[in-house]
């Protein structure tokens, strides 16, 4: 076979600007970092709680600074993003089969929602109760 | 609407070129008029050393895939007028080395393609000698629509991680084997595995979704990933938790 002369075209760095879709992708793997971030900040209030009530105070008074107001405000932004661009992903992800017919793409991701409001009302009930 | 329009096309000639170069036609625009149609114009009538694949005319031979202002496109399905009134600009598909003009080359996938086994691979002794292996509609619809690949390469072409990582086994490849792994005639699923497995198989792909949008065939490429993602994360378990016999 001959060889050819061929020519590999760079790829940029900033590929991901160029398209829509490309954004809208590393926002979403973005988004990750900010789920971790919750997990520690969760994690944070537990062992708050655990130390008694002067180190819940505190936690509290530092929950409350203008800085971590702002972190977790963006983090929120970005984990509406997370749970919205996975949740629509799921039908493609997974082929769901009830008595052997395909459920629609629709239902799963309604049923997905539902799931959602479910686990909150009953952490808000144990929460508040 | 205007009678003509600009098409702003790569050229590259190995010969005399360092890099490629854009080069403007103007072409007719006509209503009935194509992309493809108007690269032919220029080829026929005003410059017969632009090269570029195409066959068919109609979508099946999947040979005429070019970018059409920055989108992975069928040249022949792809009208000038919804361009107008231009410039368009027409490149040879990302992500592949270039050979000449808007042809790139295809070496890689060609020779990736047969590694997932794309055929029907049996674990009895039965052939095609012994009868047709029958199949039930259902059974046709489960695979039916990851056989329409025409290997077009646009999903490629669309696809970020073969971009960086050209050891990627790809959207196609993987949908093709996700093909056969659904198709009721074949046993080959575990022989599949192990190659897609590998880390050049379906864990490069990181779920961009561009496959699927470009894909001229609705074949869903991501959606044949994730779920053989999910089918290999399954038989992971399985190996770790299961002695041996009982797999
Ligand atoms: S999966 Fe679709 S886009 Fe990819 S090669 Fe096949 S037909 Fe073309
Ligand atoms: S020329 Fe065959 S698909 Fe376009």
């Amino acid at each position: 076979m001959t060889e050819v002369r061929t020519y590999r075209r760079p790829m940029s760095i900033w590929w991901w600007t160029k398209k829509r879709s490309y954004f809208v992708f590393v926002m979403r793997e973005l988004s990750s970092i900010f789920v971790a971030w919750f997990v520690v900040f969760l994690l944070l209030l537990v062992r708050a709680v655990g130390r008694g009530g002067a180190a819940y105070d505190d936690f509290l008074d530092w929950a409350a600074s203008p800085g971590i107001v702002v972190l977790n405000f963006i983090a929120m932004g970005f984990l509406l993003l997370h749970t919205v661009t996975w949740f629509n992903l799921t039908p493609q992800a997974m082929a769901v089969r009830v008595h052997g017919r395909p459920v629609p793409p629709a239902v799963v991701i309604a049923s997905q929602y539902v799931g959602l409001v479910v686990v909150s009302a009953f952490v808000y009930w144990l929460v508040t109760r | 609407m205007p009678d003509s329009i600009r098409l702003e096309v790569t050229r590259y000639r190995p010969d005399t070129d360092s890099e490629p170069q854009r080069q403007e036609y103007d072409v007719p625009l006509r209503k009935e008029w194509t992309v493809l149609d108007g690269l032919n114009h220029v080829k026929n009538e005003v410059d017969t050393t632009l090269s570029f694949r195409w066959s068919c005319r109609m979508g099946i031979c999947g040979s005429c895939g070019m970018n059409v202002d920055g989108e992975p496109k069928l040249t022949c399905a792809t009208f000038l007028t919804d361009y107008a009134p231009g410039p368009v600009r027409v490149e040879p598909l990302a992500n592949f080395p270039v050979v000449r003009d808007l042809v790139v080359d295809l070496f890689d996938f060609m020779e990736r393609l047969p590694r997932v086994k794309p055929w029907i691979i049996r674990d009895d002794d039965v052939t095609e000698v012994d009868g047709e292996y029958l199949q039930t509609p259902e059974e046709l619809d489960a695979y039916k629509q990851f056989s329409m690949c025409i290997n077009c390469m646009l999903c490629y072409s669309a696809c970020p991680v073969y971009g960086l990582d050209p050891t990627f086994i790809g959207p196609a490849a993987i949908a093709l084997a996700e093909r056969y792994d659904l198709d009721s005639r074949d046993h080959g699923a575990r022989e599949r595995l192990d190659v897609l497995i590998e880390h050049e198989g379906v864990w490069g792909c990181t779920f961009v979704g561009e496959c699927t949008r470009v894909c001229p065939k609705h074949v869903d490429p991501a959606g044949a990933i994730q779920r053989y993602k999910l089918k290999a994360a399954k038989e992971s378990v399985k190996a770790f938790l299961l002695p041996r016999g009982t797999r």
